[in-house]
C-alpha cells in the first residue's frame, strides 16, 4: 500500500460507540430487551413460555407481511396494501374450499396466486409506469378491498357459526403445535422464522439482494451502473405480494376462519412499524430483515404486554401509533441523507 | 500520429433537441494510450458528444467506430458491453454498499459450484479481495473493503467510481467531470489516479471545465464550439489563454479555418464573426 495516501480518518472510541449504535438491528435489540423487561416487571406472567409462544403467535401474520414490506420499504417504496391484499388471498383461499369444492392445495395456491397478482399489479405501476408507490398502493388497497367483500358477499368463511371443523386442515396447518419442554409453538412460528431466513440469505447473499439496496440507495446510480432498476422494483413488489399470499394462509391458521373484514387497520400499521422500528430507513436502501424480525416482536410484545397489564385495545392503537412515530423520527435523525 | 488508426472515433455526428442543434456535424478521435479532454463552453455540445460515445444518447445522424468498425449504441449497456465505461460527475455509487459492492455493482461475482449454480451465493470473500487488490494497484487507500462507501470522503468516493469504471472498461474510460463535486485536495487525488489509468494502458476522454487540470492531464484537447469541433490543439502547441480565445470565438481554430477556406458545407449556418 502507498504509504503517500493519507489515513482515511481515525476512528474515536465515542465514534466507536456511535458506529456500533448505528449496526444494524443492534438499536432495535436494545429496544425489544427495555420492552421485555419493563413487561416482565408488570406481570409476572409475560416471561412465561406459553405468553411468549403466543406472542410469536400474535407476531407470525404481521412478521411474514413485514417481509414483503421490508423489500418495498428497502427500495424507497411503501406498501399500503399489505392488509387488503392479504385478506384478499384469505377470502380466495377459504371460499375456493368451501364453496366452490376445489382441493385445499388448489385453493391455497391460487389464493397465493391472487395475492401475487396483486403484487405484480404494484410492482408493473411502479417500476414501468412510473407512479409513487404511495398511490399506486393506497389504490390497490381499495382494489383488494373491494374485490374481497364483492367475491365474499360479506360472508364469513366458513360461514355462520359452524366452527373450524368444516375447514380443510390443510388451511389450518400452520396452526398445529408441537412441543417443547412445557410450551406449544405452532408450526407457523417456525414457518415464519424460515421465511426470515430465507429473506435474509437473499437479501445479503445474493446479487438480487445487493440490487435491492443499491436500487433504492441511488436509482440513478445503479441504472447508469448496469443494474436493471425496473426489474428489481418489479420482483421486489411480486415477492411481496408472494408473502403476502402466504401471510393470508397463516392467518387462516390463526384465526381459523376466512374474514372479510380482516386486515383492514392493524396489519397495514403493525407491518409498517415493525419494519421502521427495526431500523429500516423510509429513504430506502438500508435496513435489514433481521431488524424487521425483532420489530415485529416489538409490536406483539406491545400489543400483548398491555393487554396483560390490563390496557384496553384503544390504547394500543394509540401506542403503535406514537411508536411508528418515534421510529420514523429517529430514521429522520439518524440517516438523514449526508452528501 | 493522424496515420494510427483511432481507437474511438466520431464523425459527423449530428443531435438536434427540437430546434436547437446540439451536435452540428462534431469530430472526435481517441488514440490508445491517451488522454483527450474535449473542453468547450457550456451548449458547446461536449456533453452531448461525450453522451453519444456513452450510449447515454443516440445521435440523429454520423457514425460512431470502435477500432474502425461502426458501432451503434442504443443505451449505456451496450456501450459498456463494447468496453466503454463513463464516470459521472455526481459520484454515481451506492452510498449504503461496501466499496467492493460497489465495485461490482452489476457484474457479482457467484460462488463456485452448486452455491453459486442453485442458490446464487455472492463470492463475497473473492470480490473484497478482488476489489482490495484492485484499489491497491491504483494507489487508492481505503481501509476495508466491506466500510459503506458512504463513510469515505468525496474523494474516495469518486475513487471508487473511476476504479471501478478502469477495471471493467476493457476500451475507453470516459470521464464526464469527474472533479466538478470535488474539494481541492480532493481533486489531486482524483486527477493522479486518471493518470495512473491511463499510464496502465486504457485510455481516457476527460471533460472539464479546468483549464490547469486539462493542460495538466491530457495529451490532446478537442475544443468545442457551436456543436463542432473547432481545434485539436496539445498543451505544448497552444497556451491556456489560446485555448480559452479558441473555446469562445476570439480566434478560429485551425480546423475551423481549414473549413473557411474550402467554404462551409451548403447545409451549416455560416460561422460567425468573432
Amino acid at each position: 500500500m502507498d504509504t503517500s495516501v493519507q489515513p482515511l480518518w481515525e476512528r474515536s472510541a465515542v465514534q466507536q460507540i456511535r458506529r456500533f449504535l448505528a449496526a444494524p438491528a443492534v438499536g432495535p435489540l436494545l429496544a425489544l430487551l427495555l420492552t421485555m423487561a419493563f413487561f416482565s416487571l408488570k406481570s409476572e406472567r409475560f416471561l412465561q413460555g406459553p405468553n411468549l409462544s403466543l406472542v410469536l403467535q400474535q407476531v407470525m401474520v404481521v412478521g411474514v407481511l413485514a417481509i414483503g414490506q421490508t423489500l418495498v420499504i428497502l427500495t424507497a417504496g411503501i406498501d399500503l396494501s399489505v392488509g387488503t391484499v392479504m385478506a384478499f388471498g384469505q377470502i380466495v383461499m377459504t371460499k375456493l374450499a368451501i364453496d366452490s369444492g376445489y382441493s385445499p392445495a388448489t385453493a391455497i395456491l391460487l389464493g397465493i396466486l391472487a395475492c401475487v397478482v396483486f403484487g405484480m399489479l404494484n410492482g408493473g405501476l411502479v417500476a414501468v409506469v412510473r407512479l409513487p408507490a404511495f398511490i399506486v398502493t393506497l389504490g390497490t388497497l381499495n382494489i383488494a378491498f373491494a374485490l374481497t367483500h364483492i367475491y365474499s358477499n360479506d360472508l364469513t368463511y366458513p360461514p355462520g357459526e359452524s366452527g373450524a371443523s368444516s375447514l380443510p386442515s390443510a388451511l389450518l396447518f400452520f396452526g398445529r403445535t408441537f412441543t417443547i419442554g412445557h410450551t406449544d409453538i405452532t408450526y407457523g412460528v417456525v414457518f415464519m422464522f424460515v421465511l426470515f431466513a430465507l429473506a435474509w440469505f437473499a437479501l445479503t447473499q445474493t446479487a438480487w439482494g445487493r440490487h435491492v439496496y443499491a436500487t433504492g440507495d441511488d436509482p440513478e446510480a445503479s441504472r447508469l451502473t448496469g443494474v436493471k432498476t425496473g426489474r428489481v422494483l418489479f420482483s421486489v413488489y411480486v415477492v411481496a405480494g408472494l408473502m403476502y399470499g402466504l401471510a393470508a394462509w397463516l392467518l387462516i391458521s390463526r384465526t381459523e376462519l376466512g374474514d372479510p373484514n380482516a386486515g383492514q387497520t392493524t396489519e397495514n400499521l403493525d407491518s409498517i412499524t415493525a419494519v421502521v422500528l427495526g431500523g429500516t430507513s423510509l429513504f430506502g436502501g438500508r435496513g435489514t430483515v433481521i431488524g424487521t424480525l425483532i420489530g415485529a416482536i416489538i409490536v406483539g410484545v406491545f400489543r400483548n404486554g398491555l393487554t396483560l397489564i390490563g390496557v384496553e385495545v384503544i390504547y394500543q392503537y394509540l401506542v403503535t401509533g406514537v411508536l411508528v412515530i418515534l421510529a420514523v423520527s429517529v430514521d429522520q435523525l439518524t440517516h438523514r441523507r449526508r452528501l | 500520429m493522424s496515420e494510427r488508426q483511432p481507437l474511438l472515433e466520431a464523425r459527423g455526428i449530428v443531435k438536434r433537441f427540437g430546434h436547437v442543434v446540439a451536435l452540428d456535424g462534431a469530430d472526435f478521435e481517441l488514440y490508445a494510450d491517451e488522454i483527450v479532454a474535449v473542453i468547450g463552453d457550456n451548449g458547446a455540445g461536449k456533453s452531448t458528444l461525450i453522451k453519444s460515445l456513452s450510449g447515454a444518447l443516440q445521435p440523429d445522424r454520423g457514425e460512431i467506430r470502435l477500432d474502425g468498425r461502426p458501432v451503434r449504441f442504443r443505451s449505456p449497456g451496450d456501450a459498456r458491453r463494447a468496453g466503454i465505461e463513463t464516470v459521472y460527475q455526481d459520484l454515481a455509487v451506492a452510498p449504503s454498499l461496501d466499496i467492493a459492492s460497489n465495485i461490482f455493482l452489476g457484474r457479482e461475482a457467484r460462488r463456485r459450484g452448486p452455491l453459486g449454480r442453485a442458490l446464487r451465493m455472492l463470492a463475497k470473500r473473492t470480490m473484497r479481495r478482488e476489489a482490495a487488490r484492485h484499489l491497491q494497484e491504483l494507489e487508492i487507500g481505503v481501509q476495508s473493503m466491506s466500510q459503506p462507501v458512504e463513510n469515505l470522503s468525496g474523494g474516495q468516493r469518486q475513487g471508487v467510481a473511476v476504479a471501478r469504471a478502469a477495471k471493467w472498461a476493457q476500451r475507453v474510460a470516459i470521464m464526464d467531470e469527474p472533479t466538478a463535486a470535488l474539494g481541492v485536495k480532493e481533486t489531486r487525488q482524483v486527477l493522479d489516479l486518471i493518470l495512473r489509468v491511463r499510464d496502465r494502458g486504457l485510455p481516457v476522454i476527460l471533460i472539464s471545465h479546468d483549464m490547469p487540470h486539462v493542460f495538466e492531464l491530457a495529451d490532446r484537447i478537442q475544443i468545442m464550439r457551436l456543436g463542432k469541433r473547432v481545434a485539436v490543439v496539445t498543451p505544448q502547441s497552444h497556451t491556456m489563454p489560446e485555448a480559452v480565445a479558441i473555446m469562445t470565438g476570439a480566434t478560429r481554430g485551425e480546423l475551423e479555418q481549414a473549413l473557411v477556406a474550402e467554404g462551409p458545407p451548403a447545409d451549416l449556418p455560416a460561422a460567425d464573426d468573432a
